[in-house]
């Protein structure tokens, strides 16, 4: 899955118990892709001595803030599902 | 208890600093090597740090954290056995 | 060598250490024991990060401000830009640098642990990886601006950028006023550590 610069997304809120680095505050928010990164191994299995295979694509992704401003995470794309 | 982003607070941010004792630059200088040589990752490392006890993890200080961590993926991987640390540092 | 069997337990530590520091020694001589590190491994590597300053990300910031084309390259990759100058990126495969504008502010945390760019900056200060920074960065940047003297117009969009995987991020913080006269060593020494994470801005030199 590619996510064009600007697509709207949404970040799961599905429940994972174990590591990972989605954090907390981004899950179930909508938000733009900023800048794809490109693919890295997945933290998730390499936290527990798997080798992170296959890679899978990062992305910049930009929520809002009141008033105009906004956070920005690095959030995998398992994470994230195309929204409105 | 490691995912702050956040978290209700009010508490002000200390700008005190301290320069890194030598213990603290002895113990990244290890887990970069344990990293390099392929006894851990990153990865496992952050997962280690959180497995921390909240409490614990609220109380110590970063390198501790890091401490804890080697540790406890060190031991899970049978390179150390429990207790070997403490055993050591007690002579 | 005696000691009290009350403390036999006890990290045997110097004065006024923490019970860690014995424990640290203590692992790094197992690790060494057991052939799994190598000490001239260790002592390389903590070479390396004693050597390790703000001088070499305010290189590039000056660089970026005295050579656009560079600028341009360093936006576009900032880890390339870095060995182009001689310099160390670190491990990470990608280090992004962002720039700030008359539009846009943009500030640094770690909310998850305490990652930082620390070949091109140094060790991180302690209160980048304090909680209180972890929590309310995210979510109250101009409070948290505030607290560092750092006061931006409603017409400033401050970007917060939460560095959660293995990319590191560089601020390249605004070129002051009165400053186009100065050569590119100069404006490295007036780019300070905190400009680059984004919670202060360089002053002209007086």
């Amino acid at each position: 899955m590619s996510l064009p610069l600007g697509t709207t997304v949404r970040v799961s809120t599905r429940q994972h118990e174990r590591h990972h680095r989605t954090p907390g505050y981004v899950k179930g928010r909508r938000g733009r892709i900023e800048r794809a990164h490109g693919h890295f191994r997945n933290p998730e299995t390499q936290a527990y001595g798997g080798d992170g295979l296959p890679e899978q694509e990062l992305y910049l992704v930009s929520f809002d803030l009141p008033g105009g401003d906004r956070v920005l995470a690095d959030v995998f794309e398992h994470w994230l599902e195309a929204a409105e | 208890m490691h995912d702050r982003g956040g978290s209700p607070t009010d508490a002000p941010i200390d700008r005190t600093e301290h320069e890194l004792a030598d213990w603290e630059i002895l113990m990244d200088a290890i887990e970069n090597a344990l990293e390099h040589r392929g006894v851990m990752n990153t990865d496992q490392m952050r997962r280690g740090i959180e497995s921390m006890p909240a409490d614990e993890y609220e109380r110590a200080s970063y390198y501790e954290r890091w401490l804890f961590s080697t540790e406890a993926n060190l031991i899970e991987r049978g390179v150390l056995a429990p207790g070997e640390i403490d055993e050591r540092a007690a002579r | 060598m005696s000691h009290d069997h009350d403390h036999s337990h006890e990290p045997v530590t110097g004065a006024g250490e923490a019970p860690a520091a014995a424990r640290v020694r203590a692992l790094e001589e197992l690790l060494v024991e057991k052939g799994v590190l190598e000490r001239e491994d260790i002592r390389r590597r903590i070479d390396w990060l004693v050597s390790r300053t703000p001088a070499d990300g305010a290189r590039l910031v000056a660089r970026a401000w005295a050579d656009p084309a560079f600028k341009a390259r360093l936006l576009a990759d900032a880890r390339e830009a870095a060995v182009e100058v001689g310099l160390d990126p670190g491990p990470s495969p990608v280090v992004v640098a962002l720039e700030n504008t008359e539009q846009v502010h943009h500030m640094v945390v770690c909310t998850l642990c305490s990652c930082y760019p620390k070949s091109l900056l140094g060790p991180p200060p302690d209160w980048y990886k304090s909680l209180p920074y972890r929590s309310r960065a995210v979510s109250d940047p101009r409070a948290v601006l505030d607290e560092f003297g750092v006061e931006l117009g409603d017409e400033v969009e401050v970007r917060v950028v939460d560095s959660t995987a293995n990319v590191r991020y560089l601020i390249v913080p605004r070129r002051p006023e009165g400053t186009g006269s100065l050569g590119e060593d100069e404006l490295a020494s007036i780019v300070t550590r905190d400009s680059m994470i984004g919670v202060a801005l360089p002053a002209a030199p007086a």
